[in-house]
């Protein structure tokens, strides 16, 4: 129970309690743009600026690493963006294409950095699998902020989401931006993935914005409640799983994070009351007994 | 007068070209068919217009001005597949958002807004169904919410991207009869139309379209055989006098 009670765990708890809620919000946008895939393929795209940052400056700072994650993050989705239009390359193999490629240099960029001398290059690798339990006052303000940034740009431009998602060529129409929209959803995509990786790796960052959004489908036919649902189900399996990984020693924070998630998603595709497969099941079965009732009764009424 | 201009315009799909020198004028208040094959640049054509799709070459004028000046007097209907009827929401909402314009970007729908879309909703006979999700709704019901949608924006000018497709008999009459209101209350409205039989019932000006324009005018004097076969490039099978259908080239 003292764990419990520890300022160090009170600091992972927060931070990726807030992370779930925000990454819950974009990962809607997301699903709705239908690029679940392109949150994995910008996290994957992220870990070759870490190690450049390092590289360039040969210091573990937290801002400096982020920073490159950003940029490196944000020229992957260029690519993607580059591929998908200037080729006949459909969008989900330029993402496969751009996940394998900048994974693949970050893995060989990790080398190099281990390979060569000075700097204290100790847990820089842990980018791969995210190292929640180290972090700090400074991270969980870093994330807080993020948080609010994210929470607030959803809630002040709803009905513009809403439409951009829904219907983007009668947006247009009505004069809204597309590229001023295009532009904010990949910034505060990339924004979310590099702000996460930190607590749980470039490998399952994508799990904190597919996860919720898909869970909190089975439960409401609104896209209001669809996004509050997504945000709980995110700051849910955050706060849930940091809670699990401190029962043992050194257990990972970011796996169960996704486990919990996991299981969220578990209960809603079962239990969910919108989509829910046991909901259908029932719904079929009463529906077949009424028709089987009203045959009988005609065949009786006949007879 | 003339509310919209077209002038060689000319658009294409990489190196496909869809369209050829379109130069055509629309009066107020005319009710416009536009008429063509499968691939002929019908939804092309409206994309360019509205700046959905690239316009290699020409001139566009709505209302003797530019597009970006007028865009809030103009209405667009997108074909019914061009959106994903999955999405949470339900039809009162889909409505709201030809209003959008109107409320204010950054501002959320008031009461009044929402009683609107409502009476909008009403008009196309779709009042029960407010609160009814998207995705429940039949092909026919929710082609009734996008045109509610596009008349709640109060455009003078609207393009309607086969409102007609896919719709049944009740909702196609319920459909012409407001697009003739509209023209009846001085409203210039363009259809992408596909069924040849009806053309002569519904439209009082029709464009043929094959890459370029083949024809256009008054449908009186322009819908003739000719016009059809030069089109539609001779697959016509005639049922009676002046009026055909497609045939395939494979029979």
């Amino acid at each position: 129970m003292s764990i419990l009670l520890s300022s160090n765990f009170q600091w992972v708890f927060f931070s990726t309690l807030i992370l779930g809620i925000a990454s819950g919000l974009i990962g809607c946008l997301a699903y709705f743009k239908k690029q679940s895939l392109m949150s994995d393929a910008l996290s994957h795209a992220a870990l070759p600026g870490v190690m450049i940052a390092f590289l360039l400056f040969q210091e573990k700072s937290f801002l400096m690493l982020i920073t490159g994650a950003y940029i490196s993050a944000f020229i992957g989705a260029l690519f993607i963006n580059l591929i998908k239009s200037t080729t006949r390359i459909k969008e989900d193999s330029a993402m496969g294409i751009v996940l394998a490629v900048f994974f693949g240099g970050g893995i060989v960029l990790l080398t190099i950095v281990n390979r060569s001398s000075g700097g204290n290059k100790a847990g820089l690798d842990q980018f791969i699998f995210g190292q929640a339990a180290s972090m700090i006052g400074s991270d969980v303000l870093m994330m807080t902020i993020l948080a609010l940034l994210v929470t607030v740009v959803v809630i002040v431009a709803f009905k513009e989401w809403k439409l951009f998602l829904f219907d983007p060529h009668f947006a247009k129409g009505l004069n809204l931006s597309m590229t001023t929209m295009n532009g904010l959803y990949i910034i505060l995509l990339v924004l979310t993935i590099v702000i996460g990786i930190q607590a749980v790796g470039v490998i399952l960052m994508s799990a904190l914005l597919i996860i919720p959004p898909v869970s909190a489908r089975y439960w409401t036919h609104s896209f209001k409640r669809m996004m509050i649902l997504s945000a709980i189900f995110g700051g849910l399996g955050g706060a849930i799983g940091t809670t699990i990984s401190t029962q043992g020693a050194s257990w990972p924070t970011g796996p169960f994070i996704v486990l919990t998630l996991g299981s969220i998603f578990l209960v809603s595709l079962l239990f969910g009351n919108k989509k829910g497969l046991i909901v259908e099941w029932i719904l079929f079965r009463n529906k077949q007994n009424e028709l089987e009732q009203n045959s009988s009764l005609v065949r009786e009424g006949n007879s | 007068m003339n509310v919209l201009e077209v002038e060689n315009v000319s658009a294409a799909y990489r190196k496909n070209t869809v369209l050829r020198d379109v130069s055509f004028t629309i009066k107020q208040g005319s009710l416009t068919g536009i008429v063509g094959p499968n691939g002929a640049g019908k939804s092309t054509l409206i994309k360019v217009l509205l700046n959905l799709h690239p316009q290699l070459t020409g001139k566009v004028l709505f209302f003797g001005s530019e597009l970006k000046n007028v865009k809030r007097r103009i209405g667009y209907v997108p074909q019914r597949v061009s959106v994903d009827w999955d999405f949470p929401t339900d039809a009162l909402d889909v409505v709201l958002m030809g209003m959008y314009g109107q409320i204010g970007w950054l501002k959320w729908p008031k009461k009044i807004h929402k009683e609107k879309a409502l009476k909008a909703l009403d008009i196309v006979g779709m009042k029960d169904f407010a609160h009814r999700q998207i995705s429940e709704l039949s092909g026919g019901q929710q082609q009734r919410v996008f045109l509610a949608r596009a008349l709640i924006q109060e455009a003078d000018l609207y393009f309607m991207d086969e409102p007609l497709a896919g719709v049944d008999a009740a909702t196609e009459k319920a459909i012409m009869h407001i697009l003739r209101e509209l023209k009846e209350s001085g409203k210039t409205v363009l259809v992408v139309h596909h069924d040849l039989q009806t053309v002569e019932d519904y439209f009082d000006q029709v464009l043929f379209i094959n890459r370029t324009v083949v024809a256009q005018g008054e449908t009186e004097k322009i819908f003739t055989k000719e016009n059809i076969a030069k089109t539609y490039g001779g697959n016509i099978r005639w049922l009676k006098e002046g009026v055909g259908f497609v045939n395939s080239p494979l029979q």
